[in-house]
C-alpha cells in the first residue's frame, strides 16, 4: 500500500514532481559544479602564476660571487664553478617531477661586438629554447619559452642545436642590427634569428643556444646556473623547520610536501654539487596569492552550498504545502501522522536521488565547461563526490520538506475535508 | 451631536464615491500580509536571503579585483625609470616621481658600482634609501635593517659610520664574522659596517647596500634607476608611465613585463571564475524566491476567487497581485541589500584582512532584479488561476 501510495503519487501528478525535481537538480548543479571548481581552482591558479617567471633557482655550491650589473658580467670567465649539462634531465627525476612545469639552464659569457669601429663587451646568454630531453623512458620539452613567457621576439626563435641567435631589443638599436641579418662575434659569424623584447636585463645581451655558448667559452657541457619553475605549496611554519632537525615521520611529510624548500632539496639531490633556493620575489608572492585566491573561492562555494540549499527547501517546502488537503483527507481515511509523512518523506527522498544524478551530471558537465573556457584545461571530478552529493541532496531535501510535513500532518484534516484548504 | 442632514449626508456620500479608491487599495495589501504573517515572513525571509547572497556576490565581484591587485604590489616595482643612454637622472628625479605618484604607489632609487675589497675582490655595491626599499621590496629577507645615516653625520671622515646591509652570498666573503670591513673605488676608501644581511635567492645576495647618502658621498655617482610600484589598473599604470616620461624628460620610462602580463592572466582568470560562480549563485537564489513566491500567490487564490466574484476586473486584480508581489521583492531586497553589505565586509575582513567597500551600485540592480523575478513569480501563478471560474476555487477544488 504504501509502495502503491508512493508509486501513484509520482505517476499522477508528474507536473508538480517535475517541479520539485527541477527544482532539486538545479541545487545540485550548482553545488556540484562550485565544489568541483573550488577543489581545482588553487591548480589551475597556481599554473597561471608561473607566468610570472621561476620560482626556484639551482647554482653551484662552490660558486664564487657574482660581479654582474644591468645583466653585464663583470666576472672573470675562469672564476667560479659550473654546474653539469648531463645532469639536468635528472631534475624530472625527482620526488615532485609532476610539478615542475619547466626549466632553463644560463650560461652567460662575455664577449666582444665591433660597432661603428668600436668594440664592447657584451654578455652572450646561452640557454635552452624548446629543448627536447629525455629522462628514462619520458620525453620533455623545457627552455625558457616555458619558464619565461612574456618574451617577445620579431622573428623566429632560434633552434637549439644551432647557430642562430637573438639580440636583445636596446643591444639591436645600438649595433644597427635587424632580424635576419648577421653579427660577428669571437670570431664567429653568427645569424640574427630575431630581436627579443624581454623588458628586463635580457634586452641588452645576446641570447643564444647553450651548445653555442660554451662552444665560445671552451667549456663544454658547462652550466652556470638553472632557473626552474615549479608549482609549489604556499610557504607556512612547518616549511621553514630545518630538514636536518626532523625526525622520519616528520621528515617524509615535509619532503612529501611540495613546499618551495622541499623541492629545492630534492633538485640538490638530483644535481651533484649544487645548492638550490627559492627566488623569494616570486616564491613569497604567489603564496600570498594564492591563498587569497583559495579563500575567496572557498567562501563562496559555501554561499552557493546556502542557496542551494535555500533553493530546495524552499521548492520542497512549497509542493508539500499546495498538498495539504491531501493530507487532511489521508488523515480522515485514518492514516496516522507518522505514516502520512513517511510516504512523504519517501517521495522526497526519491525526488532527491533522481534530481541528484541528474544534477550531478548537468553540474560535471557545467564545471568541464567553466574549465575549458577559463582555463583552457579539465577540471576533474572526483567520483567519490557522486556519493556525497547524493547523500548531501538527501539530506537538505529531508530538512527541507521536515519544517513543511511536519506542518502538513498536524492540520486537522476536518478543514480539508470541507474544502477550506 | 446632531443628526447629519440630508444635504451633509448627501456629501459625504459624493465626496467618499469620488474619493481616491488608493486607500482601499493599500489596505488590502496590508491587510493581507498582517492576516497571513507567517506565510508573508517566510515569503520575505526568502526574497531577504535571496537578496543578500545576490548583493554580497556582486559586491564581492566589483571588489575583488582592487583587493587583488594589492597582493600583486608585492611583487615589487612595476615600472623602471632609467637614464638615457645610461647616464644618471636629474637630481631631482626622486622628488618629481615622488609626486607624480602621490600615495599611488612606492618609488626606490638605485645606483650600483663594482668596488674592491681589501683582498682585491670585485664586488657589486649598491646605494639605495633603505626606507623606500623596505616598502617597495616586501620579500627581501633582511635580519636588521640599517637606518638612513643623514648626510650631515657622514661628513666627519674620522667617525664615519657607513651602515651596510650585505647580502648573504657577499657576507661569507668580505665579512664572515661580522667585522667592519674595507672597500675601494676608483682609490676611495670606505669602512663599511654591516648592520644585517639580505637574502632573496636573486642578484642582492651578492651585493652591498648602503644608504643612498653614504653612497653618493663616496663614490659620486648619483642614482641612475628609479623603480616604482604604480598600484591600480593596467590603465593607470599605463598612464601613470606617461606622466612620468612627461614629468622627467631626461629618463627612459620601462614597463616590467614580467609582472604586469602574469598580473593581468592570473586576475583576468579569477574573474572569469568569479563571474561563473556569482552567475550560478543568483540563478539559484532567483530559484528560491521563485518557487516561495510561487507558493505565497497560489496559497491566496481564495482572495482571487472572491475578489472575482465580486466584480474586480482582470486588470485591478492583476495589478493588485503584483503590486503585492512587488511590494514583497522591495522590501526583502532593501532588507537583503543590507544583510548582503554585512556579509560582503565579513568576508572583507576574514579573507582580505581590509574593508570592502559597499558598493551602492549594486543596491538598483538588486532592486530592479527582486522586483522583476517576484513580477515573474507572481504572473504564472495569476494567468494560471485566471483561467479558472471562481467558484470552483470556492467550493474547494
Amino acid at each position: 500500500m504504501f509502495v502503491r501510495l508512493v508509486y501513484e503519487s509520482f505517476r499522477r501528478q508528474k507536473r508538480r514532481k517535475l517541479l520539485a525535481g527541477t527544482a532539486i537538480a538545479l541545487g545540485v548543479t550548482v553545488t556540484t559544479a562550485m565544489i568541483a571548481v573550488a577543489t581545482d581552482i588553487g591548480d589551475k591558479i597556481n599554473r597561471e602564476l608561473r607566468t610570472i617567471g621561476a620560482n626556484l633557482v639551482v647554482t653551484p655550491q662552490d660558486d664564487s660571487l657574482d660581479v654582474e650589473i644591468g645583466g653585464v658580467n663583470l666576472k672573470p670567465p675562469s672564476d667560479g664553478t659550473y654546474l653539469s649539462e648531463a645532469d639536468l634531465p635528472k631534475i624530472k627525476g625527482i620526488f615532485w617531477h609532476n610539478n615542475i612545469t619547466g626549466f632553463a639552464p644560463i650560461l652567460p659569457v662575455t664577449v666582444s661586438v665591433e660597432h661603428s669601429g668600436k668594440r664592447e663587451d657584451v654578455t652572450l646568454l646561452g640557454t635552452y629554447f624548446s629543448k627536447r630531453l629525455s629522462y628514462g623512458t619520458d620525453q620533455f620539452t623545457t627552455g625558457v619559452r616555458s619558464t619565461d613567457p612574456w618574451w617577445r621576439i620579431e622573428g623566429a626563435w632560434p633552434d637549439d642545436n644551432s647557430q642562430d641567435v637573438l639580440i636583445g631589443e636596446r643591444l639591436a638599436q645600438r649595433l644597427g642590427e635587424k632580424a635576419g641579418e648577421t653579427l660577428t662575434v669571437a670570431g664567429r659569424t653568427l645569424h640574427v634569428s630575431g630581436i627579443l623584447s624581454a623588458g628586463g636585463a635580457e634586452d641588452g645581451q645576446i641570447v643564444a643556444p647553450l651548445s653555442l655558448a660554451q662552444q665560445i667559452l671552451g667549456k663544454p657541457g658547462a652550466v652556470r646556473r638553472v632557473f626552474v619553475s615549479a608549482l609549489t605549496k604556499p610557504e607556512d611554519a612547518f616549511a621553514r623547520r630545518d630538514p636536518k632537525s626532523m625526525s622520519g615521520d616528520v621528515y617524509d611529510r615535509w619532503y612529501c610536501s611540495p613546499y618551495p624548500q622541499s623541492i629545492a632539496l630534492q633538485l640538490t639531490e638530483a644535481i651533484p654539487h649544487s645548492r638550490a633556493e627559492q627566488i623569494r620575489q616570486v616564491a613569497q608572492n604567489e603564496g600570498a596569492v594564492l591563498t587569497r585566491i583559495e579563500g575567496l573561492i572557498f567562501l563562496i562555494t559555501l554561499a552557493a552550498l546556502l542557496a542551494s540549499a535555500l533553493a530546495v527547501s524552499a521548492a520542497m517546502a512549497t509542493a508539500i504545502f499546495e498538498r495539504r488537503a491531501e493530507v487532511g483527507l489521508m488523515k480522515a481515511l485514518g492514516a496516522g501522522r507518522l505514516a502520512v509523512a513517511s510516504v512523504f518523506f519517501a517521495e522526497a527522498a526519491l525526488l532527491a536521488l533522481m534530481g541528484g544524478i541528474m544534477g550531478f551530471a548537468v553540474g560535471s558537465w557545467l564545471a568541464h565547461q567553466i574549465g575549458h573556457s577559463i582555463f583552457n584545461s579539465n577540471i576533474s571530478i572526483p567520483p567519490v563526490l557522486l556519493p556525497v552529493i547524493l547523500a548531501i541532496a538527501v539530506i537538505v531535501t529531508f530538512a527541507g520538506s521536515a519544517a513543511a510535513i511536519r506542518k502538513a500532518v498536524n492540520l486537522d484534516p476536518v478543514f480539508a475535508l470541507r474544502g477550506e484548504l | 451631536m446632531s443628526a447629519p442632514t440630508p444635504h451633509q449626508a448627501r456629501d459625504l456620500a459624493a465626496s467618499r464615491s469620488h474619493g481616491p479608491h488608493t486607500s482601499m487599495f493599500l489596505r488590502m495589501l496590508v491587510r493581507a500580509a498582517v492576516l497571513r504573517r507567517g506565510r508573508a515572513i517566510s515569503a520575505l525571509f526568502a526574497m531577504g536571503v535571496a537578496a543578500a547572497v545576490a548583493t554580497a556576490m556582486l559586491n564581492l565581484y566589483v571588489d575583488v579585483q582592487a583587493k587583488l591587485r594589492r597582493e600583486f604590489r608585492n611583487y615589487g616595482a612595476n615600472i623602471i625609470l632609467v637614464g638615457k643612454n645610461g647616464d644618471s637622472l636629474p637630481a631631482d628625479a626622486l622628488a618629481q616621481v615622488d609626486s607624480v605618484v602621490a600615495g599611488h604607489g612606492i618609488a626606490a632609487p638605485f645606483e650600483m658600482i663594482v668596488a674592491r675589497t681589501a683582498e682585491g675582490q670585485p664586488i657589486v655595491v649598491a646605494g639605495t634609501d633603505f626606507n623606500r626599499v623596505r616598502q617597495l621590496d616586501k620579500w627581501w629577507s633582511v635580519n636588521q635593517w640599517p637606518t638612513n645615516v643623514p648626510t650631515s653625520r657622514a661628513q666627519d671622515a674620522r667617525e664615519m659610520e657607513n651602515p651596510a646591509l650585505v647580502g648573504v652570498r657577499a657576507m661569507a666573503v668580505v665579512s664572515p664574522k661580522g667585522l667592519p670591513f674595507d672597500l675601494s673605488f676608483h682609490g676611495r676608501r670606505l669602512t663599511v659596517v654591516p648592520t644585517g644581511t639580505v637574502q632573496t635567492g636573486a642578484a642582492e645576495d651578492s651585493r652591498i647596500y648602503l644608504s643612498l647618502a653614504d653612497f653618493v658621498a663616496w663614490t659620486g655617482v648619483q642614482p641612475s634607476t628609479i623603480e616604482v610600484a604604480a598600484s591600480g589598473s593596467p590603465e593607470d599604470v599605463v598612464g601613470m608611465m606617461k606622466r612620468l616620461g612627461q614629468a622627467i624628460p631626461a629618463a627612459q620610462v620601462r614597463p616590467v613585463r614580467q609582472i604586469m602580463e602574469g598580473e593581468a592572466r592570473v586576475l583576468g582568470k579569477t574573474r572569469a571564475t568569479l563571474l561563473a560562480a556569482v552567475a550560478l549563485i543568483i540563478l539559484t537564489a532567483s530559484l528560491c524566491v521563485l518557487s516561495t513566491l510561487m507558493g505565497w500567490v497560489f496559497d491566496r487564490r481564495r482572495d482571487f476567487a472572491i475578489m472575482k466574484a465580486l466584480g474586480a476586473s482582470t486588470r485591478l486584480l492583476n495589478g493588485f497581485f503584483a503590486a503585492e508581489a512587488a511590494a514583497l521583492g522591495a522590501t526583502g531586497a532593501i532588507l537583503g541589500f543590507l544583510a548582503g553589505v554585512g556579509i560582503a565586509a565579513w568576508i572583507g575582513r576574514v579573507n582580505f584582512h581590509a574593508t570592502v567597500v559597499p558598493r551602492l551600485s549594486v543596491l538598483p540592480v538588486v532592486l530592479a532584479g527582486s522586483i522583476a523575478v517576484t513580477l515573474l513569480s507572481a504572473i504564472l501563478p495569476i494567468s494560471l488561476l485566471g483561467r479558472i471560474e471562481p467558484s470552483v476555487i470556492l467550493r474547494g477544488e
